[in-house]
């Protein structure tokens, strides 16, 4: 599985230009689903056959994970070779200055800071930034205006730490694709609609229509959540690094299906796999245009705890990622019967 | 090609804020009426036009859409002098109202945002904007009983701005109204409709764009289009700029349509944006990108409906939107006109497939 999560969090994919990841993962699980197809937002819709014939009717599950990352579309490119350039999603001014960024054809560039501002203690704005591709002039630039770079480095293991700057929700993908390759030849009771979305870094629209396509009877997104085991985190947040799955709970765009997350704790429980419980504070996923997607769907998420997210250098655990795919597993196991 | 002019003429000087499009709407019927198969205007305002492809069946159906509403306020409060007080509707700057001429209402009711005269100026003001809650609208009346006889509360106002021709030279012909955003998109759209194209075309004047893409979510829900366009007059901010300031503008005055690729709404379909350009480069039409991350259009909404909707956005630059006086370029309005007209009797169902 690391070499799965070393290829996924290595593709380019800013939100809206998911070509390059979406082809990774195509390749990654072409041979163990039973049809695959890309919408009209670029999501990658992956089926796998339910058998249903048991006393219990199987259900309609979609699962979700975003393939897009955050990313700084050039907006300006200065007669000294310098590239302006606007947020792709919520790039934080404070972890902008001195990052690495890639484009899509795998030129690299700097994040540099303007002169006139205090290098002392303001956070600087984006517009007082600029990529810097290393050129000296205008005319060695062959970047051009609405072209995206994302925060670059390469994957790092580390014990069981994972590091990538496009965990978020790389790992969400890592999650998914893994879960249909252990899937391959196993019985399952419901028919999974494996999506891999789209532009849910500027507003969850991948979901939003890849659900109202699919129209399944349970949505369950798979992202990163913050945690709470950080010096003096603020606010304070019972998740942790390394402790299991996060179930979420509520976050700022939806509260969990009760009934939905009662199921998956007692999976849980039943196989003994480590999990929490997730309040975000701030921040929502993809189960929230699932939840209110048509008349309405049941939806929750499974978190991946995450250190750093949306900075250049986010972390995760490796086994908080197996006990997200041992849980959804166990889940699409058992009946779904909710109220 | 229809004489935008006029018909921009028309459609800037009429009165149409945000769910009160109703003589907007009335305008462009009759306008249109000899032109399509077909009008329905659905429960919130919208009017669609339908106009049949001459190509074979299965054709696409593509969806166009100009928003019919401006910018306007609406009135909150009648006081016991007489004075209206008034909340946006829309994206308005209050730093601009102060001494603005509107009119209020069906019956159109002139009345201007009362200024006290710089006579009476204290140091303290001098040179501050005067918030929204200490602005007021005067028509006159000497008390509230007057005025409620000609203004009730929930009416709406905008600006009494009239269209004006500041330049007939045919390399830069400008003019100068109120509400080019999105009246330069429905002259557009209204000169769309002369042609028939091998798609199906429905024409949409959607309503609320500006108090958030509402007209748009439920017209796209209708018509479910294979495609969409939406046409807008969008910022242009090449003025006022210092000379040698190295900076992009939004768009430039003159500098043709403006395609978006990105912005606050939507990322623009690629094989649409293939089309786009590459119908420009084909006939021969000089083209300007949006600058990226800003504003947001229907198509925000349009692309979002039911599965998905391939969309993308051209806008005629405007400077000075959501004020009381815009300036376009009637060259770049008559290009976006060709480029999309152009555009939509190039378009196949090979623009639309993702990789």
């Amino acid at each position: 599985m690391i070499e799965l999560a070393r290829k996924l969090t290595e593709a380019f994919g800013a939100s809206g230009y998911e070509e390059e990841v979406r082809s990774v993962i195509r390749e990654e699980i072409a041979d163990v689903v039973d049809e695959l197809h890309v919408d009209v937002m670029g999501n990658l819709v992956a089926y796998r056959r339910g058998s249903a014939g048991g006393a219990e009717p199987g259900k309609r599950v979609m699962l979700a994970a975003h393939m897009d990352q955050i990313g700084l579309m050039v907006t300006h490119i200065d007669e000294k070779g310098y590239l302006r350039f606007a947020p792709v999603g919520g790039i934080l001014p404070l972890s902008c200055w001195g990052s690495q960024v890639r484009f899509a054809d795998g030129s690299v560039g700097t994040v540099g800071l303007d002169g006139r501002v205090s290098r002392d203690d303001k956070v600087p704005a984006l517009s007082d930034m600029y990529i810097d591709v290393g050129a000296t002039s205008r005319s060695e630039v062959r970047q051009r205006v609405g072209d995206v770079a994302v925060f670059w480095y390469p994957f790092a293991a580390q014990g069981n730490a994972w590091f990538a700057p496009s965990m978020d929700d790389r790992i969400g993908c890592v999650v998914l694709a893994q879960l249909l390759r252990e899937l391959k030849g196993a019985e399952i009771s419901h028919d999974l609609y494996a999506v891999f979305t789209t532009q849910e870094e500027v507003g969850l629209r991948g979901a939003t229509t890849s659900a109202y396509t699919i129209s399944p009877d349970v949505a369950i997104a798979l992202d990163v959540t913050l945690t709470g085991d950080g010096p003096y985190a603020t606010p304070a947040m019972e998740v942790y690094m390394g402790r299991g799955v996060a179930i979420k709970v509520k976050d700022s765009g939806m509260i969990s299906h009760p009934g939905l997350n009662r199921l998956l704790i007692a999976a849980a429980e039943a196989e003994k796999i480590p999990y929490q419980l997730e309040v975000l504070h701030r921040g929502t996923t993809d189960a929230h245009s699932m939840q209110v997607a048509r008349q309405g769907v049941p939806a929750s998420a499974l978190s991946i705890p995450s250190r750093h997210v949306h900075t250049p250098s986010q972390i995760v655990d490796r086994r908080d990622v197996e006990a997200a795919i041992a849980l959804l597993k166990a889940f699409l196991a058992r009946p779904i019967a909710l109220p | 090609m229809p004489d935008l002019c006029n018909l921009l003429e028309r459609l800037s000087n009429e009165f149409g804020p945000s769910g009160r499009e109703r003589s907007v709407r009335a305008l462009i019927r009759e306008e249109i009426a000899g032109q399509v198969d077909r009008i329905e205007v659905d429960a919130l305002g919208n009017l669609i036009a339908f106009k049949e492809g001459t190509g074979p069946a299965p054709r696409l159906r593509v969806m166009v859409a100009a928003h019919m509403d401006e910018v306007g306020v609406m009135i909150t409060q009648v006081q016991k002098n007489g004075a209206l007080k008034f909340r946006p509707v829309g994206g308005l700057d209050s730093r601009l109202l102060l001494g603005k001429r509107l009119v209020i209402g069906d019956e159109r009711i002139p009345g201007v945002i009362g200024a006290p005269p710089p006579h009476l100026q204290t140091e303290a003001q001098a040179g501050k904007p005067v918030g929204l809650d200490e602005l007021f609208i005067d028509i006159g009346a000497e008390n509230d009983k007057e005025a409620e006889a000609k203004v009730k509360v929930g009416d709406y106002g905008t600006f009494a701005t009239r269209f004006t021709v500041l330049s007939r030279d045919k390399g830069w012909p400008t003019v100068r109204g109120k509400a080019f955003d999105d009246r330069a998109g429905c002259a557009v759209l209204a000169g769309l409709l002369a042609e028939r194209y091998p798609v199906d075309l429905v024409a949409v004047f959607t309503v609320q764009e500006e108090v958030g893409l509402r007209g748009a979510r439920a017209a796209a829900y209708r018509v479910e289009p294979d495609a969409a366009i939406a046409l807008e007059g969008t910022v242009c901010d090449d003025l006022p700029r210092p000379e040698d300031e190295d900076t992009t503008p939004v768009t430039r005055l003159g500098h043709g349509p403006a395609l978006s690729l990105m912005d606050r709404s939507v990322v623009v379909h690629p094989g649409l944006l293939r089309l786009l350009q590459e119908t420009a480069e084909a006939e021969g039409i000089a083209i300007q990108y949006k600058a990226p991350a800003i504003g947001g259009t229907d198509a925000g909404a349009i692309h979002l409906t039911r599965g998905g909707v391939p969309s993308a956005v051209v806008s005629t630059p405007c400077r000075y939107i959501h004020s009381p006086a815009s300036i376009l370029n009637l060259n770049d309005l008559e290009n976006v006109l060709r480029l999309v007209a152009a555009a939509l009797r190039r378009i196949e169902r090979a623009h639309l497939a993702r990789m």
